[in-house]
């Protein structure tokens, strides 16, 4: 078992840029996260979010800048399944033939041989993820007859079978049932508590006061980033999202 | 043929195994039908039936320039079919032009290419049966390079089916945990114009395609697990194989395009009668009757 420094970064992003054929996506974001701190990523579509994902997991090549997760490089934190990533459930093929358990086994590829052929520990840590996420009945269901929420908590349980110090959750709350918003936020506290960092985009203003120790705002560049309670105010999402005002975001009551 | 050789079943099967050319056509074909019906999984599931339509395209000038040089056919082959992708690849990313659109003009041209190139050089190319395809006429060094080349790709996509398996799924999360997409990216390709190489000796550059794709859309209605999916694929093209050689024998019809028939007919079979996927829906309606 690793022993974790809350000192240390966890995620030290310093003047990224990504561009993709000259076009920038990205430019000159900063971000810095420790063990047990859980972030929110909140911008346009478009802003950067994805890219911003990908980015820290090696899915681009960043043009500038530097990236340092765990202290190691990118590369390293790949061999070492450091970091995990949780689509979007519209960034995944639903009707792909694979059950949950295919699915979660997945997180484990990393770390097995070349055929990719599971050991006893294998199997015990993916049935363990499957039992986290409350599907274990549903091991050979195939992905494609799972309801959204259910879907979703099969690619958490890839993440928890993993194993991975960080994760990277892509609209976690979206198009998922009241049940299943529950255990990911009970899922996130159990997370806290054993040192992971957490880093999710989110569209919901609401999920961003109730989870997110700290926010990052990003239109193409960083536009704030600190503590929710004092970065998340409606002068920078104004900002953030090109001069709409928060009303029509966050509905006129707040 | 006499009208007595139809009447029994038994003579349908064994009359055809009593000449050589046909023995050797039943087993190439088979064995061809498995390995492109093996890679057809891949192929249907990552989108990549326009792909593969180019790449088996693509390997014609490759094939003209390798028996004008005098070199194995399907080196040739290899080397245009996986240029075609790099050279589409290269215009989509310095153009504006759409992805179906370069793929499109990249193939017909290189096909084009390899059209004007076996006019031009005089060879014992037959245009007919590289088209076609001539599982009936298969010779000896063919029938060598046939069986090593299939042993290869059949030997990479089992030692890579999990990984490549990833790789259509989710090459993010490949890409995360270390991975190397590249490299499986590649593998597909090479995997991908080998296996047109031996298919287009069956049923020819035009449909070997067909051998692409259809064994794993047909294998895609049936499963939902993509072990099964596999193996019905590579089963419904040997199938498909066998039928349409011992048809085209009795009628007398083009082999390769009996056998893509073949094929299109089990794929509609299973369109249609597909116990969950199907139009009938095979399965909610005998659910009906418990």
């Amino acid at each position: 078992m690793e022993t974790i420094n809350y000192q240390n970064f966890r995620i030290e992003a310093e003047n990224i840029c990504v561009d993709y054929n000259g076009k920038v996506a990205l430019y000159d974001a900063n971000l810095r996260l420790k063990p047990g701190q859980i972030c929110g990523l909140v911008g346009m579509n478009g802003a950067g979010k994805t890219t911003f994902f990908n980015a820290l997991t090696g899915f681009v090549n960043i043009s500038k800048g530097k990236i340092r997760i765990n202290g190691e490089s990118v590369r390293s934190a790949q061999k070492d399944q450091t970091i995990a990533y949780v689509p979007q459930n519209e960034g995944i093929d639903s009707q792909f033939p694979i059950s949950v358990w295919d699915v979660v086994m997945m997180g484990r590829y990393g770390s097995m041989n070349i055929f990719r052929c599971p050991r006893e520990s294998d199997v015990q840590a993916v049935k363990d993820a499957i039992e986290r996420v409350d599907l274990i009945d549903h091991l050979s269901t195939p992905i494609g007859n799972l309801s959204g929420g259910q879907r979703k908590r099969t690619f958490l349980a890839r993440a928890i079978a993993q194993r991975a110090s960080i994760l990277l959750l892509d609209e976690p709350f979206s198009g998922v049932d009241i049940r299943t918003e529950k255990l990911i936020s009970e899922l996130f506290i159990q997370f806290k508590n054993e040192g992971k960092t957490i880093l999710l985009s989110t569209h919901d203003m609401i999920h961003v006061r109730e989870f997110c120790d700290l926010v990052l705002l990003i239109n193409k560049t960083v536009v704030a980033y600190g503590e929710t309670s004092e970065v998340f105010t409606p002068e920078n999402i104004t900002t953030t999202f090109g001069g709409i005002s928060p009303d029509f975001l966050f509905g006129p009551e707040s | 043929m006499e009208l007595s050789s139809f009447l029994t079943l038994d003579s349908f099967i064994t009359d055809p195994l009593t000449h050589e050319f046909m023995r050797k056509a039943l087993l190439m074909s088979s064995l061809v039908a498995a390995v492109c019906g093996f890679l057809s999984s891949y192929l249907t599931l990552k989108g990549w039936a326009l792909m593969g339509d180019a790449v088996s395209h693509s390997v014609m000038p490759g094939v003209v320039v390798a028996y004008a040089l005098g070199l194995p056919f399907s080196l040739g082959a290899f080397i245009f079919g996986v240029g075609s992708v790099a050279l589409i690849g290269f215009i989509k990313q310095k153009s504006r032009v759409k992805e179906d659109t370069v793929i499109g003009l990249v193939f017909t041209g290189f096909f084009a290419l390899g059209i004007v190139l076996v006019t031009k050089i005089k060879s014992n190319i037959d245009l007919h049966s590289i088209l076609f395809g001539s599982p009936l006429g298969i010779s000896l060094s063919d029938v060598k390079q046939t069986i090593f080349i299939s042993l290869l790709v059949v030997i990479l996509l089992s030692i890579f089916r999990k990984d490549l398996m990833l790789y259509c799924f989710d090459p993010r999360h490949a890409k995360t945990v270390g991975i190397n997409i590249f490299f499986l990216h590649y593998l597909l390709l090479t995997c991908l114009s080998l296996a047109a190489v031996v298919g287009l000796q069956s049923v020819g550059i035009i449909l070997v395609v067909a051998m692409l794709i259809t064994p794993g859309a047909t294998a895609y209605l049936l499963t939902d697990k993509f072990d099964n999916m596999t193996i019905i694929s590579v089963i419904s093209a040997i199938i498909s194989s066998v039928i349409g050689i011992y048809i085209s024998f009795w009628f007398d019809l083009e082999t390769g395009g009996s056998i893509v028939l073949a094929q299109t007919f089990i794929f509609l079979f299973a369109f249609l009668f597909a116990p969950r996927y199907g139009i009938f829906k095979l399965k909610k309606f005998f659910a009906g009757y418990k």
